[in-house]
Formats: C-alpha cells, sequence, structure tokens
C-alpha cells in the first residue's frame, strides 16, 4: 500500500496513527524517544481556560492488562500551552490536536475561540467524557442533549477548526449519543475514552486512587471499544477515530475494519514510550502482507454474514 | 551523547543475590546489557520491562541505577510485588526493554561533608554514588535494615567510606534508629544529607536535617507509570503549591522545595510510602 495517509473532515493526517490525550504529554516529553514528525496527529493534554492540579494521589494503579487513571486534568492551561509548548512541537508535519475540558457549554466555546486562530492547531477535541472530573466531563457525553448543546456551542466559535467530538463509552446506546453530536454539527468522532472502574487493597481496606473511581484503559477494554466503535460507524456518516487498548499495528486494523478511518494510542505509550513511533513502522508491512492496496478497500470491510 | 534517554530492548547478563544472603531474603542484583549509556548520575533511574510481562502487567518497573559500567547496567531489586518478582526471575539471555537514565540525581559536592542515609533497598543509588564521589573520605553512610546484613551488599559499599548499620528487628528498634540518625545528622551543620528509603523515613530525615542546619535531599519513589513526565501519576507539590513529576523534577529533590518535606506541612506519609518498583 502506497497511501497511508488519511483525511477526515478537513482534518489530514499523513498516517492514521495519533496519540491519545493524556498518554502523551504535550508531545515534547517524548521527543527523545522517536521523531515526533513521523506520527499522523497527537493530541495533547486536556486543556482547560485556567491551569489545574487535577485529583488528589495516588490517581494511577496498575490492573490486569491495563490500567486505572484519575488524574483529573491537570494542564498548564490553554494560555501557557499556545506560549510554551506549541511553538515547538513540528505542527506543520504532524496534526496537533487541542483537546478541550471545560465545565459548561459557554466555557467550552470560549476555549474553542482562544484555539480558532492557532494556525498550529489542526483540530479540536473536545472532551465530554472524562470520568474523572466533578463537573462537565462525562456528565455531558452521557446525555445526548447536552453533549449536542456543548457541541453546537463549540462549533459556533471553532472558525475553520474540524471539530472533533470525543464519547464516553459509559452509556447505555453510544450510537445515540453519536447520532445527537453528528446532528449537532461534530466533524469527526474519537471513541472510546476510559471505562468508569475501580481497584481496591483488601490489607490496608482503601481504595488504590484517592478518588476512589477512575478510568480504565489498556488492552482490558479493547473488545467493548471494538464493539462501541462498531456501532457508532454504523450509526453516523462523519469520519470515526477509534481508541481503546490499541497495542499493537494487528490491533489498529482491528478499528479499521469495523469502520474507523483512524486510531488513537494511549496506554501504550505507557508500556514503552517509542510505541507510536513503532506502529506506524509496523503498519505497512502488515498491510503488505494482509494485501491491502488502499485504505478505502480496508475500512469497513468487516466480512459479516 | 545521542543514544542517551532512548528506550532500547537489551538482555539480561547476570543475575544473584544482592548480598551473599540476598537470594534467601528476595534482595537480588540485575545486570543487564548497557545499550550506550556513558552520562548517568547516582540517584537517576531506568524503567524496565520484561518481554514476558505480555499484556497482563502493564507498567515497567522504575529502578534506581546500581552501577553503570561500560558494558552493563546494574540494579538492585527489592521483590515487593509481582512485576518485582518478575524481573528477579529472569535469566541470562531473558529480554526487557529499558529507557532511561531518567530523572535528576543527587548533587555530589565534593569538599562538602555529605551523610548518606538509606532504608532498605534505598541503599541503591548510593552504590554509584560512593564509586563516583572524588572525596570519599568526605562520605558517611547509616543504612537502616530489617532483613539480615549480609542480605544487602553493604560490605562491598562499605569498603571505601566510614559506615555503619543498624538492624531494625522488633518495634522498639524504630526508635533507636532514629535516635542514631538524629545524633549523626547533628554533626552535618551546613552539610550534605541525602535520603533514599521508605517515606516516613524521608519524612523524618528532612525534619532532623532541617532541624540541624543540614542541606536535605530526598530521593522519593512515588508510583509512576510512564518514567518521562507524561502520565501525571507521580506528582509530588512543590513549596510553591505545584505539582511537579517525580520522574523528571526528581526522584531527588531539595527536601526544602517540596511542600511535604519542607516543614510547612501536614501529612509526609501519606502518599504511600515507598513504591520501589512494586
Amino acid at each position: 500500500m502506497r497511501q497511508l495517509g488519511v483525511d477526515l473532515a478537513g482534518l489530514s493526517l499523513k498516517n492514521p496513527v495519533i496519540t491519545a490525550s493524556g498518554t502523551f504529554g504535550y508531545g515534547l516529553e517524548f521527543s527523545r524517544y522517536g521523531d515526533l514528525k513521523a506520527l499522523g496527529g497527537i493530541c495533547v493534554k486536556g486543556l482547560s481556560l485556567k491551569p489545574r492540579q487535577g485529583n488528589p494521589m495516588p490517581r494511577v494503579a496498575e490492573t490486569p492488562c491495563g490500567m486505572l487513571n484519575a488524574i483529573g486534568l491537570q494542564n498548564c492551561g490553554v494560555e501557557t500551552f499556545l506560549r510554551d509548548k506549541l511553538p515547538f512541537l513540528p505542527w506543520r508535519d504532524t496534526a496537533v490536536i487541542a483537546n478541550l475540558y471545560a465545565q459548561g457549554a459557554d466555557e467550552f466555546a470560549e476555549l474553542a475561540g482562544i484555539l480558532s486562530d492557532q494556525e498550529g492547531i489542526a483540530a479540536l477535541e473536545v472532551n465530554i467524557s472524562c470520568p474523572n472530573v466533578k463537573a462537565g466531563g462525562i456528565l455531558f457525553g452521557q446525555d445526548p442533549a447536552m453533549a449536542a448543546r456543548v457541541v453546537a456551542a463549540v462549533k459556533k466559535r471553532s472558525g475553520t477548526k474540524p471539530v472533533m467530538v470525543k464519547l464516553s463509552p459509559n452509556v447505555t446506546d453510544i450510537a445515540a449519543v453519536a447520532r445527537a453530536v453528528e446532528a449537532a454539527g461534530a466533524d469527526i468522532l474519537s471513541l472510546v475514552n476510559t471505562l468508569s472502574g475501580m481497584s481496591v487493597d483488601v490489607f490496608s481496606r482503601r481504595p488504590r486512587l484517592a478518588n476512589v473511581i477512575g478510568g480504565l484503559s489498556g488492552p482490558a477494554i479493547k473488545p467493548v471499544a471494538l464493539r462501541c466503535v462498531w456501532q457508532v460507524c454504523r450509526a453516523v456518516g462523519i469520519p470515526v477515530i477509534g481508541m481503546g487498548g490499541i497495542s499493537s499495528a494487528e490491533d489498529a486494523l482491528e478499528f479499521i475494519l469495523v469502520g474507523a478511518h483512524a486510531v488513537q494510542v494511549g496506554t501504550a505509550n505507557f508500556l514503552r514510550p517509542d510505541f507510536a513511533f513503532r506502529l506506524v513502522e509496523e503498519l505497512p508491512p502488515l498491510l503488505e502482507r494482509l494485501g491491502v492496496s488502499s485504505w478505502e478497500e480496508f475500512r469497513g470491510g468487516l466480512r459479516v454474514e | 551523547m545521542a543514544d542517551a534517554g532512548r528506550c532500547r530492548e537489551v538482555a539480561v547478563l547476570a543475575r544473584g543475590g544482592a548480598g551473599p544472603e540476598g537470594e534467601r531474603h528476595g534482595l537480588w542484583r540485575l545486570a543487564v546489557e548497557n545499550p550506550g549509556w556513558d552520562t548517568a548520575v547516582a540517584g537517576q533511574f531506568a524503567m524496565l520491562r520484561p518481554l514476558r510481562f505480555g499484556q497482563e502487567l502493564t507498567w515497567a518497573r522504575p529502578l534506581s541505577l546500581f552501577g553503570v559500567r561500560p558494558d552493563r547496567v546494574e540494579f538492585f531489586i527489592q521483590v515487593a510485588g509481582r512485576g518485582t518478582a518478575h524481573l528477579a526471575a529472569m535469566n541470562p539471555g531473558d529480554r526487557l526493554v529499558m529507557w532511561g537514565p531518567l530523572g535528576r540525581g543527587f548533587a555530589v559536592e565534593p569538599d562538602t561533608p555529605t551523610l548518606l542515609l538509606a532504608g532498605g533497598v534505598g541503599l541503591a543509588p548510593f552504590a554509584p554514588y560512593i564509586a563516583a564521589h572524588p572525596r570519599p573520605d568526605n562520605l558517611r553512610l547509616v543504612f537502616g535494615h530489617r532483613p539480615p546484613l549480609a542480605a544487602y551488599p553493604f560490605a562491598e559499599m562499605a569498603a571505601t567510606i566510614q559506615a555503619e548499620s543498624f538492624h531494625e528487628e522488633k518495634p522498639g528498634d524504630l526508635d533507636r534508629f532514629t535516635a542514631l540518625l538524629r545524633e549523626r545528622i547533628a554533626g552535618y551543620r551546613d552539610g550534605l544529607v541525602l535520603g533514599c528509603g521508605p517515606r516516613p523515613f524521608l519524612a523524618a530525615v528532612a525534619d532532623m536535617g532541617r532541624a540541624a542546619g543540614a542541606r536535605v535531599q530526598v530521593s522519593l519513589e512515588n508510583r509512576m507509570a510512564c518514567g518521562v513526565g507524561a502520565c501525571l501519576g507521580c506528582v509530588e507539590k512543590d513549596a510553591s503549591d505545584e505539582l511537579v513529576q517525580t520522574c523528571v523534577r526528581g526522584p531527588v529533590f531539595w527536601a526544602k522545595d517540596l511542600e511535604a518535606f519542607s516543614g510547612h506541612h501536614g501529612t509526609p506519609g501519606k502518599n504511600g510510602g515507598c513504591a520501589c518498583g512494586s
């Protein structure tokens, strides 16, 4: 396959590998482990209007085939990001996607406004699915009407930037939420965010996260994620970015086979910091082996009797 | 150098007890291929992830550098959980993914009297510290331990500097150990006091060092996932109320720069104590 690049509603990627928000810092942390320019895209750590400290420690816990986190969106704030981080990212070569967190539709819109005229930002990813914050976050993502309201508000201020909406798997009917945000103007969907979970220690009789509940990620959630992506791809007409436990080139192609245009990789970046760079290199030989001639031919080509 | 910090797959060269009786007490040393590091500083660490973790164990384990030689990098491992049990069971030829050297190490001030305070597996960074120090006559080591002394690499480390150990066998011993620490630290006004061990131990060292007018560094072992500053799982609050990543801004900090160790705080033990790659 000659052409690895994909185009998603105005977001052009040189390849379908994007690093997931919250697992790749602001990108620069990984520059010594690979060439950031080789990646399709980088979703930076969730940005809010003002800096946030996040939740109390401990806020990560290892679980079988995965991990829980309850970081709570610690971040430097959008202004510091634009001043101190973005100029050092290779945004001309690799799509830099700003992940947005806010506590209300107006605040989301304000953030979108700030980012809409930033040349280095390729797209906005609206996080309506964080399970680790008290206000906003997952509450927006669990109610189709509220999700649609946030997306509509962001779309009014996002200018020409494609708006990607990150969906939560912690819902009864993810396709319903997907359809609602599509109708509200979303250009792209990304899914899934983490699954709500918890872990406890019988010796200390304490939860392993100070926040008690956190978000589960890693290979443990891949079957759930794949099912969600499959359902959403059949429910909407806009491009979908699949994620959830991708740990190999084969995993990545599974998501594309069920209909995704691109993938995000997250927890695997913690298993080894050069994971995403290696994934980009491992895709072409696997595609060759599978006899794939183009993304169009392969995407959504799951053979269901 | 160009390769410093890169993530590499390396082979285990050797494994053995950390001291003559180490194996029986779950204290091991592991030597792996040196992937080209030549600039490591004592107190820095590496992330190690055996290939046999597969997908079942997620994170690499952070381990303090115990020795960096041209052909090998050595680690001192205390079996504390499933990850360290895997690491301690590795045989020559087994492969692991390793990235490092990571973080900031201990200050070296050749002409300053320097007191090294180690608790248990916290002894690890002081081996390369002693080996690289230009004035070993300015160093003194106090080592507190629970398993027998012969389980640790203490004898070889004590060969070149003034060193003493304290065996904590029963609950009351802790008070005597604390008294010993206080007495030793008292002699280091304006000197350097460097601590590595469980968090409550470090809190006590920081308090006593401050009272004695010493400059204190502590090496933290907060639980971490990535080791490169991205996951924000290992953060510690600094003295200006900012959260900083232990993996890149530490693991060695000046005690005065951290809220929990600066004396203006509440509960230093709150973070769960030494995580030591468990």
